[in-house]
């Protein structure tokens, strides 16, 4: 079993599947100058699964969209702190968002998919993104990694509204790998979704692992031992005042953290005594 | 036991009191009769124009210039036209302008900033302003204001003028609607395309405007048939309704409006009874714009 890295080793030093993408130093997001989820550092390694876990309220959802810039979206919410992605500072002020997420694709709880047909919500991306070559092929290709194209390769003009919850969720996931991106982050994708399609899903992540890397954020602790390579538990301090912050608690390879965490916190979660 | 059971179940649902009955019935008969007074006046309205006005709706009457000599082959050719050519330059105006308006507010705008708050508040309020001071607005600033500046009315009033005026008086109302329409393209739609690396302008081209471009066409076409009825602003601008020539958008117009307020005010009855004839019309105009917008809020409209 790898060892934990310790996070502020320079990721050019290593080399193939271990290089870091992500590295994290002392990141906080806040919203409106109330800290959300502090004291955040660490690194993902590429083509690894990395699961985000803890209770509602930890701060985990805030960190990813901080990953990708979606927290841009909220006027209210600042970063401070460092997040590298592949050595380059996703926050410098020269650094634009849409770069960003061209990059780093973005699965959500409930399903989104466009008001279009199946076809077009997959040419959506590479058509706005401007991507050359044949349309056909690009949409077929993008429903295969979805493991979707034999269940719709007949009725790729219908809309995508008449497909089932499961269904549309690998759509959404074909979509984000229609543009190529090199992570995906996944924001509890399976929350909404039937056992069984939750079975396709996580058989999906480890197919597409090969190829990306992966950050999950799930509530449902079987998931993240089934799929993530490693895992990261986020805790709330209950601070004065009623007022709460997520913290990082423990991130180390999965295996470690469901049979022997550090931390006492870690291990009352995944043994289910709260949360 | 059984006995102990019974009495409880009599105590938890006792029967509603005959009482509660009776206020229950009262309160559905007056709501009914509310509805009925409303429908009433209404139904005899249209009955009453019905009976006056579609006799005299004749090709002629649809194609005839205006008479004043002979009531038999007066017609309504120019308000018709002019009522037209309003309905369409003023959605020429009030579409770009009204939805820019709308995305600006809903996308763009920080609703935490003072002066975006003082714009949403001014458009509310605008909305429900009278016509007629839109009417005065028009006249001071738009008939003799920069149009004629331009050149183009040469100092009189024009259709150009009516159909601007009338944009002022209902763009607030299209600036709502669209905003509502904007609005109820959920987020996890402009969610989706953002985190595909669509930019901003992107999302909003071909995802939140195609979402609500059905609530937008809708808004826009009850808009229009509001101001295609509206009479009093096009009196302050200055239109007329005995013109011989077809309306032109640089010269003086006519409108369906003004030509039932002329006729109505006529002393020989043989003419009054042509604003009946010119009221079938313009209602038989906002049905079918009316029937259009329905069409297209059931057709199109997206459901999330």
């Amino acid at each position: 079993m790898p060892k934990v890295r310790p996070a502020l080793d320079a990721p050019e030093r290593r080399e193939g599947a271990q290089a870091a993408i992500f590295s994290l130093k002392d990141v906080q997001v806040a919203y409106g100058g109330v800290p959300a989820v502090e004291n955040v550092t660490f690194e993902l390694v590429k083509n690894e699964i990395t699961a985000f876990i803890g209770p509602s309220g930890c701060g985990k959802s805030t960190l990813l969209r901080c990953l990708n810039r979606m927290n841009d979206l909220i006027p209210s919410a600042s970063v401070s702190g460092q997040v590298l992605y592949h050595d380059q500072d996703l926050y410098a002020p020269d650094i634009d968002p849409v770069q960003v997420r061209k990059r780093i694709g973005m699965v959500f709880q409930k399903p989104n998919p466009f008001p279009k047909s199946i076809y077009e919500n997959i040419a959506f991306g590479p058509r706005v993104l401007g991507m050359k070559g044949d349309m056909d092929e690009i949409v077929e290709s993008a429903l295969r990694k979805g493991a979707l194209w034999d269940e719709v390769k007949d009725r790729l003009k219908t809309n995508a509204f008449g497909m089932s919850g499961g269904q549309q969720q690998r759509l959404c996931i074909a979509r984000t790998m229609a543009v190529e991106p090199d992570v995906i982050l996944m924001d509890e994708p399976c929350s909404a979704l039937d056992p069984i399609s939750t079975g396709a899903i996580e058989e999906l992540m480890l197919e597409l692992k090969r190829n990306y890397s992966i950050v999950i954020v799930t509530h449902n602790m079987q998931q993240a031992a089934r799929v993530s390579d490693r895992t990261a538990f986020y805790n709330v301090d209950k601070l004065e005042e009623g007022k709460r912050v997520g913290k990082l608690v423990e991130f180390a390879p999965t295996e470690k953290i469901f049979t022997a965490p550090d931390d006492k916190r870690t291990e009352e979660y995944v043994t289910g005594k709260f949360g | 036991m059984a006995v102990t059971e019974t009495t409880i179940t009599r105590k938890v649902v006792e029967r509603a009191s005959s009482g509660a009955r009776t206020k229950d019935l009262l309160f559905r008969a007056a709501l009914l009769l509310c509805l009925f007074v409303a429908v009433l006046f209404l139904g005899v309205l249209l009955v009453d124009v019905a009976i006056d006005g579609i006799p005299l709706i004749t090709p002629e009457f649809i194609t005839n210039f205006p008479s004043r000599l002979f009531a038999e082959e007066s017609g309504i050719r120019p308000a018709l036209i002019g009522t037209l050519y309003l309905m369409v330059l003023c959605a020429a105006f009030i579409v770009p302008i009204g939805v820019a308006a709308a995305i600006y507010l809903e996308e763009f705008a920080d609703a935490r900033r003072w002066w975006n708050r003082i714009i949403e508040v001014n458009i509310q309020n605008l909305a429900s302003v009278p016509s007629v001071v839109y009417g005065i607005l028009g006249l001071a600033f738009i008939v003799r204001g920069p149009i004629d500046i331009w050149g183009l009315g040469k100092g009189s009033p024009t259709l150009l003028a009516g159909a601007l005026t009338l944009g002022l008086l209902v763009l607030p109302v299209v600036i709502i609607v669209s905003r509502e329409a904007i609005r109820a393209v959920p987020p996890s739609i402009r969610e989706g395309a953002l985190a595909l690396g669509a930019t901003k302008w992107q999302t909003i081209w071909k995802m939140v405007l195609p979402g609500a471009l059905a609530g937008i066409a809708t808004g826009v076409i009850l808009a229009l048939s509001r101001a295609i009825g509206e009479t009093a602003p096009l009196i302050l601008v200055g239109a007329i309704a005995f013109r011989l020539t077809d309306p032109t958008i640089d010269g003086q117009f006519s409108a369906l409006p003004i030509a039932i307020f002329q006729a109505a005010g006529e002393p020989r009855p043989e003419f009054q009874i042509l604003a009946a004839g010119a009221i079938v019309v313009l209602l038989a105009v906002l049905l079918l714009m009316n029937s259009a917008a329905i069409y297209l809020r059931n057709r199109y409209e997206q459901k999330w």
